[in-house]
């Protein structure tokens, strides 16, 4: 990289967590901070925001409520129906996603404030990631369009989460694109991954798998041709984007994911870089107490590299975590009792000024072993155990072809219906689709036990390709997974050598694409590659002369891999791992449309029922 | 854990699945961790002060995220609006606004890269550069400065699409003749994006007639599916189904309209609307026969709730009295309606429409989840009398035999989330067949008297003794033991 990226970024607020990474993705947050402190210099004079509540969590990634007081916003509200709050400013500018009910409840409130006693107010609307036609049209039939100042748009297209990490966050990516055909996101993609060319250099090499990915360095590189002679002058910073479509490997989310991060995830739900958990561990023990002011909200938990701590074994299967946990206490308690042996004033200074960060290390292993031993009791439970056992037999290829007693068996107890749609979804991929009759009875009882209306649902996975009829008495799953390698029966959890251990034993299909490709390059998985879902492809991006990388001895790859479709945490680690290895001599930056787990994935193709009265 | 070291053992073997194992290493996990949790907690008494280094309020959010300055500044604002006193909030927010310098409004992205080279020494070729002509390091994010002015000016096709796609809105009216049309529809196509294509389409709708519309619609794929997706959008059912028909796409057909039950509230309505709107749509076989059942269900459902709930308002019927019914019972599935009527109905017989038996024929229960139903909900009601005789079969020869498709541990588990009392549980402990799986259940559940009778008849002394140390001292479990342990007229394996 070259080094007044480096060294700029130094000059303003930085969030570390972005920097530390081979690729300095803080230059692209700052360049969003940027864009959006030159959209608030246009309304001059105080405001009030009024939030699309979907989006604070991704803004606050890139922005605190700081810099927007800077520039003079001195409300903030939820957007709802109803009158806006009473409040003394000039501006009233709304974020929204670009969606027609949001613009509904807009024009709600733009009448109400119309009507009422107020001086008029200056109205803006802001969309993110940008603007729609479709929303514009209907303001106009709701007559309000001609109330706004400006209407412009935010391109918060890849919000950088971490050091190696960028996501769209469009929670309907999947949804749209492999059920509903619709491409937006994937037109949403394309501009992401030009801008980030326009920051980070053209990226030389593009190679993909699948209908998504084909379609989406189609659009690129179009796009690129249409900025028309101007050409991008950076040294690129990629080698390579590997773009790969979700429904590739649709094998890989409905698994449990055993990382540490993983399961944080699977189990209390990750959103924004945030976690809420269960308040009663983290009640502070002061004496005097008594206990009687347990707090009763969630706590809520920031979790990226930032925290030392959490960057050392967010990655780690959980059953690695415990040792880490408890060499870093006796770390953390000779530190502090290091206290007695500081007799001079000199080293009680030198003490004192350590604290701080003994402090935070001490607060972070706090967090860390609660969170562990939350998670840790639903591990050890007999309910896990179970399901992870039948979840490995299907990945290993065992009975995959008749109906599974525990599947039943949860059906009739009534667990969650997600839990039951993961494994049947599963089930019907590790064995290429399920026979006539073997579907027809999981459809029966699902509908029975949790209602009719799930038909719908049915359809939907069916379509999605997560459940289906086996076409032909040819099962290719065992073909995909001997070749691949995605089932080691020897896996190390403590100190693996394989990226199999992120799900202790089934190797990520996605994954081991990304590593193959790498070395020994696909040609060698020809065979494969034919039976996964759609083309598979490689496109070349000239450079101008001069920039063709020389690369230093030693010096990595870079590769952007580019989930379509959704990526778990689990993927996200084994990336990490591969990145880790010595003698990898790649790093891989991860981008995606979506941080999901197979519940969250599976809820968004579920048809969204009325909560049940009881 | 239930599950026997045995099993999983035989598991382990059977099938060379590498186990997420905790049990290997346990012990040593859990004490690692509450080593971990208790040299923080030693810590605490050393130190003295705030958890976090960060300032986290209590729900949770950092102070200063977004989420909770919403939050902070509303109720500020509702404070304020009760005092009317804004003055010591406002000169606040002055005072840091000057605080803090204001960028230029000229900032943008060319500006961020031309900052850079001010605090750099200008030594390398591209910090030259980037003096000279700050915007070509980022062409792509240029943007015109020229927004929303709407020229009505003659823009050819391609024009208009592509200020189209740069967000503005274009009158597209000007465009007559059907030819025209599609050459737009086909270059919002060529641009990939939806936003015009929508656009283009709502103009397509609005100015042709459907037929026509269809037609060429069929021949674009993509815009098809683009406008599929927006008739969903905007609840445009009537054309969607049009559409639909006109593909002859039965199937989705079918769907779209069976989706349209979810949006009526009342059970009358929603009846009425399966049975007329339903029942015929062209649905697979499969799910012709669910769609038929879901409606005869609800009808049953509202039968069956308007005879209960006056039932229940007269007080006349006991069970009513005693298990007062929490929640309606329509549009309830059909399993939760087949416990219901365990609950209510069980007695009746299989003339009435409430009746278990009856639910089970008219929609083909299987076995299994009729036993497990009818076992949850008469042992929730503590009828063990019924639970009996759910197990409890005939031969031809007048003997009873017990016989549980699902298996006595399964029924053994179910009668233990009820709370059943030790003898009945003790009863169907010992109807599991498997020994091991016998005696892991009946130490689990206490069930001493199952577990002391089979290791007499697996003749194992030592493990008897071990379990005598189990047991309390000089209970009857205890004077059992030692009574079998005298007796010689077994002979013992070990």
């Amino acid at each position: 990289m070259t080094s007044h990226m480096t060294s700029s970024v130094r000059n303003s607020k930085m969030a570390t967590h972005l920097s530390c990474g081979r690729v300095n993705l803080n230059i692209l947050r700052e360049a969003m901070r940027m864009e959006l402190r030159e959209f608030l210099d246009k309304c001059a004079g105080s405001k009030a925001i009024v939030w699309d509540e979907y989006l604070t969590g991704p803004f606050g990634l890139i922005a605190q409520y700081s810099l927007l007081k800077e520039h003079e916003v001195e409300k903030m509200f939820t957007l709802k129906s109803g009158p806006l709050p009473s409040s003394d400013v000039k501006n009233i500018i709304f974020f929204v996603r670009p969606r027609l009910e949001l613009m509904d409840i807009i024009a709600d409130n733009i009448q109400r404030e119309e009507r009422g006693r107020f001086p008029q107010r200056d109205f803006y609307i802001l969309f993110v990631p940008r603007r729609s036609i479709l929303c514009e049209q209907r303001l106009k039939d709701l007559g309000v369009l001609g109330s706004f100042m400006h209407r412009d748009e935010y391109r918060l297209n890849l919000i950088p989460f971490d050091g190696d990490l960028l996501s769209m966050e469009s929670e309907n990516a999947f949804k749209e694109c492999y059920l509903e055909n619709d491409q937006t996101s994937l037109y949403q993609a394309a501009k992401g991954l030009t801008t980030l060319q326009s920051l980070y250099g053209t990226i030389p090499q593009i190679c993909g798998k699948g209908e998504c990915a084909r379609h989406v360095a189609n659009m690129m590189i179009r796009m690129k041709r249409e900025l028309g002679g101007s050409q991008n002058q950076i040294t690129p910073v990629f080698d390579t984007l590997l773009l790969l479509d979700r429904n590739v490997d649709l094998l890989t989310p409905l698994a449990t994911q055993l990382t540490y991060e993983g399961l944080i995830d699977e189990v209390y739900g990750i959103q924004n870089s945030h976690v809420k958990l269960p308040p009663e561990k983290f009640a502070p023990k002061k004496q005097g107490e008594g206990g009687k002011d347990l707090p009763t909200e969630p706590k809520k938990l920031l979790l990226n590299s930032a925290e030392e701590l959490y960057a050392e074994i967010r990655d780690k299967n959980f059953n690695a975590v415990g040792s880490v946990l408890s060499k870093k206490a006796k770390i953390i308690s000779a530190a502090f009792e290091g206290r007695h042996n500081a007799k001079t004033v000199g080293e009680i200074k030198q003490f004192v000024s350590q604290l701080p960060h003994m402090q935070a290390e001490k607060a972070s292993l706090a967090n860390h072993t609660s969170i562990a031993e939350l998670i840790k009791e639903i591990t050890t439970s007999e309910a896990f155990f179970d399901n992870l056992t039948v979840e490995q037999e299907f990945m290993s290829g065992f009975d995959t072809d008749k109906v599974n007693p525990y599947i039943e068996d949860c059906i009739a107890k009534k667990d969650p219906i997600i839990k039951i749609l993961r494994l049947v979804c599963l089930q019907s991929v590790c064995n290429t689709g399920l026979k006539q009759k073997v579907l027809d009875y999981y459809k029966r009882e699902i509908l029975q036990t949790y209602g009719y209306e799930h038909i719908l649902t049915l359809h939907n996975l069916e379509k999605a390709g997560l459940l289906k009829l086996q076409a032909s008495s040819r099962n290719s799953y065992p073909t995909i997974r001997k070749t691949l390698r995605l089932w080691m029966d020897d896996v190390n959890e403590q100190n693996p050598n394989d990226i199999s251990y992120v799900y202790s034993g089934y190797a990520p299909l996605s994954v081991r694409l990304a590593q193959i490709l790498v070395r020994p390059g696909w040609r060698s998985i020809e065979e494969v590659l034919k039976i996964l879902p759609g083309p598979q492809f490689e496109e070349r991006q000239s450079l101008p002369p001069g920039l063709l990388k020389k690369r230093q001895q030693g010096e990595n790859k870079v590769i952007l891999v580019f989930f379509l479709g959704g990526v778990t945490f689990a993927e996200i680690a084994a990336l990490r791992f591969l990145s880790q290895m010595e003698d990898g001599g790649t790093e891989y930056i991860i981008a995606t449309t979506k941080l999901i787990s197979g519940t969250t994935w599976i809820k968004s193709l579920m048809e969204k029922l009325e909560p049940p009265p009881f | 854990m239930s599950r026997t070291k045995g099993d999983e053992e035989d598991y382990w073997h059977s099938s060379k699945f590498k186990a997420f194992a905790f049990d290997d290493d346990d012990d040593d996990e859990l004490s690692q961790l509450k080593e971990s949790k208790r040299a923080v907690n030693s810590l605490r008494a050393i130190v003295d002060e705030d958890d976090d280094g960060e300032t986290v309020n209590w729900s949770g959010e950092p102070v200063g995220s977004i989420s909770w300055s919403i939050k902070e500044t509303a109720s500020n604002a509702r404070a304020s609006a009760e005092t009317r006193n804004f003055a010591p909030h406002k000169s606040r927010t002055e005072a840091s606004s000057s605080v803090f310098p204001k960028p230029g409004s000229s900032h943008s992205l060319s500006s961020l890269f031309r900052g850079w080279s001010q605090t750099e020494s200008r030594q390398s070729l591209s910090d030259a550069l980037l003096d000279t002509n700050s915007k070509i390091f980022a062409p792509e994010l240029r943007r015109p400065r020229s927004e929303n002015q709407d020229y009505s000016g003659d823009w050819s096709v391609e024009e208009t699409i592509r200020r189209m796609q740069r967000g503005k809105i274009c009158p597209l009216e000007r465009f007559r003749t059907l030819k025209e049309k599609l050459h737009l529809l086909d270059e919002a196509v060529k641009l990939h994006d939806g936003n015009v294509i929508t656009a283009v389409l709502i103009f397509l709708k609005k100015t042709l007639n459907s037929d026509v519309l269809f037609k060429e619609l069929e021949l674009r794929q993509v815009a098809l599916r683009h406008f599929i997706h927006f008739l969903r959008e905007m609840s445009e059912q009537q054309l969607l189904m049009d559409l639909l028909r006109y593909l002859e796409r039965t199937e989705e057909l079918a769907l779209c309209k069976y989706r349209e039950h979810l949006n009526i509230a009342g059970a009358d309505e929603r009846r009425d609307f399966l049975k007329s709107k339903c029942l015929s749509l062209p649905f697979s076989p499969e799910d012709s026969a669910h769609v038929q059942d879901h409606y005869t269900l609800l009808e049953r459902q509202i039968i069956v709730e308007a005879n209960d709930k006056h039932l229940e308002a007269t007080g006349q019927e006991q069970m009513f009295r005693k298990h007062p019914r929490k929640a309606s019972l329509l549009f309830m599935p059909l399993v939760t309606t087949l416990f219901y009527a365990c609950i209510y109905h069980y007695t009746e017989g299989e003339g009435t429409f409430s009746s278990p038996t009856n639910l089970r024929k008219t929609f083909k229960i299987p076995e299994k989840l009729y036993i497990l139903t009818a076992l949850a909900a008469r042992a929730k009601l503590r009828a063990w009398h019924d639970v009996d005789a759910l197990f409890t079969t005939k031969n031809w020869l007048g003997y009873t035999k017990k016989r549980a498709p699902v298996g006595f541990h399964r029924v053994v588990e179910i009668l233990h989330k009820n709370n059943a009392p030790v003898e009945i549980l003790q009863e169907y402990v010992r109807l599991v067949e498997d020994t091991e799986s016998r005696i892991s259940l009946g130490t689990k559940y206490k069930c001493h008297d199952v577990v002391i009778d089979t290791y007499r008849d697996l003749k194992d002394r030592q493990q008897l003794m071990v379990y005598r140390c189990k047991v309390e001292r000089s209970s009857p479990e205890e004077i059992k033991i030692d009574n079998i342990l005298s007796n010689m007229q077994i002979r013992w394996k070990n």
